[in-house]
């Protein structure tokens, strides 16, 4: 399973990148991705929405099913991924690649209440 | 616990996903279903269909007994080797089951029915038997000696591949038109399928099954999962049961009236209520105008009034959404609809059920 060590995790399982800028950078997981199949369908937030933690914040469809992608933290949408809507099987190639949108978290504190790795590991493997 | 084919370990060994399908452990899809959806399409793929169960109907009475089990009329079936698809009804003309119909003689006949069906159409058929008092044999060929295994190769190139693999089969399956099967030994081979390509059914007996599904493996056949054969059977137009019609659905509602046969003197279960209702809804496809996915039980909102999809997914070959929808009598083929999706109204078109035939779209 790939779950890279310097990413943090949600239960839902996205993936989110902490940004020198203190921006969030969020996606699918590997794992998610594995679990939906082929993406054929992706719906993203608009920039500048603002989003309450664990919100859905958009929709990933593959040929099986839709999930809703939810906000890792609260935050404000701050830009967004149209390579992924264009190509949403480039998810499927590299979940950690093809980011879905970018979060300005309300409170950077927020973020210690993600997952890391290990944790995330844990969660899908009680799942 | 799961039931299990022959065939489990090879797709176990090919990397499947396996899931849950009518109580059978079946492939998924071995990586990317939508690459198993183009090789069908495109050239050529394989489906393990040994869920489905082979049911042999011996004696002197099974003609008459499925005249009047079965909604068309396997009294046309004149040919050795001639198959039919049909309904088995209830009472009140609902569907219990689909199935196809290989007449053999006038005393053996061959069903294929339903993996999730299985158990309650055998029970349906064993209690008709007894009401009608008839002299029918029902076996199964599930377990023992007789046990078979079923692989369906479908696409263009599908038929030189069988060929390749089986050369003994050539020369009595270059003929056959469609919907026919031809025994060749141990083996039976139908011009069958649910793709809408050309193709072979290979009935095979069970420990056969392995050393065939390898060496179609090896003559380039791709292996092909259930989440193809739901996208290829949509596009091909051809109805899922349980999904697109059940007990409580007339077949004159989903779209399947051409395969009842109504004109006829003939009588059979159901016949009476399906004369009585008529027709109440229409059975048409829908191609989503948008970006999204139509899904089954989603509502469809006409002009005429709200109906519902059955069955929605994405077409790999039209790069669009599409689905079967059971609406109202009036709406008609190329009227705008909405869709809700996720609390939105979205645009799609009204359609022919029947998308995409021999690698070609239709619509």
């Amino acid at each position: 399973m790939n779950i890279p060590a310097e990413l943090k995790y949600t239960a839902s399982h996205e993936w989110v990148r902490l940004e020198a800028d203190g921006t969030l950078t969020v996606g699918i997981t590997d794992h998610a991705q594995d679990l939906l199949g082929d993406l054929v369908f992706v719906e993203l937030p608009a920039v500048g929405q603002e989003l309450a933690a664990a919100e859905e914040s958009c929709v990933v469809e593959s040929v099986k099913a839709a999930a809703d992608v939810y906000a890792p933290v609260a935050g404000t949408v701050t830009a967004i991924n149209e390579a992924v809507v264009e190509a949403p099987e480039s998810v499927n190639q590299d979940a950690y690649a093809a980011w879905l949108f970018k979060l300005a978290p309300a409170n950077a504190a927020d973020l210690a209440g993600l997952l890391d790795a290990a944790g995330y590991k844990a969660s899908i493997d009680a799942a | 616990m799961l039931k299990t084919t022959v065939l489990n370990t090879a797709h176990r060994a090919l990397g499947a996903r396996m899931v849950d399908f009518g109580g059978w452990e079946m492939p998924l899809h071995y990586g990317s279903q939508i690459e198993e959806h183009h090789a069908v399409r495109r050239d050529c793929g394989m489906f393990d269909v040994s869920h489905m169960c082979a049911v042999e109907a011996l004696g002197p009475d099974v003609k008459t007994f499925l005249l009047r089990l079965i909604a068309n009329d396997i009294g046309k079936l004149k040919t050795p080797g001639k198959a039919l698809y049909s309904t088995l009804l209830n009472e009140a003309g609902g569907v219990v089951d689909d199935l196809i119909v290989y007449y053999l003689s006038d005393t053996h006949y061959r069903l294929v029915i339903n993996a999730g069906s299985t158990d309650k159409d055998l029970a349906w058929m064993a209690e008709r038997l007894c009401e009608w008092r008839l002299d029918v044999c029902l076996i199964p060929l599930r377990t023992g000696p007789t046990a078979v295994a079923m692989i369906a190769v479908q696409g263009p190139h599908a038929k030189a591949r069988v060929w390749e693999v089986l050369p003994e089969v050539r020369p009595a399956t270059e003929k056959p038109g469609p919907f026919f099967a031809v025994e060749v030994g141990p083996l039976c081979i139908a011009t069958t399928g649910y793709t809408g390509e050309e193709g072979f059914e290979l009935t095979v007996p069970a420990a056969q099954a392995e050393d065939i599904w390898n060496a179609l493996l090896a003559a380039g056949v791709k292996p092909c999962g259930l989440g193809a054969r739901d996208t290829l059977r949509l596009e091909a137009g051809m109805n899922l049961y349980g999904q697109d019609m059940d007990e409580s659905v007339s077949p004159l509602d989903a779209g399947l009236a051409w395969t009842v046969d109504l004109a006829s003197e003939r009588d059979f279960v159901g016949k009476a209520a399906l004369l009585e209702k008529g027709r109440q809804r229409q059975f048409l496809g829908l191609k989503l105008l948008t970006q999204g996915v139509l899904r089954a039980h989603q509502k469809v909102v006409t002009a005429q009034g709200e109906g519902d999809i059955t069955s929605g997914s994405f077409s790999p070959t039209l790069g669009c959404s599409i689905a079967f929808a059971r609406l109202p009598l009036g709406v008609a083929i190329g009227d705008r609809v909405k869709v809700e999706i996720r609390g939105k109204r979205l645009d799609a078109e009204v359609t022919r059920p029947l998308f995409v035939r021999h690698g070609k779209a239709l619509i």
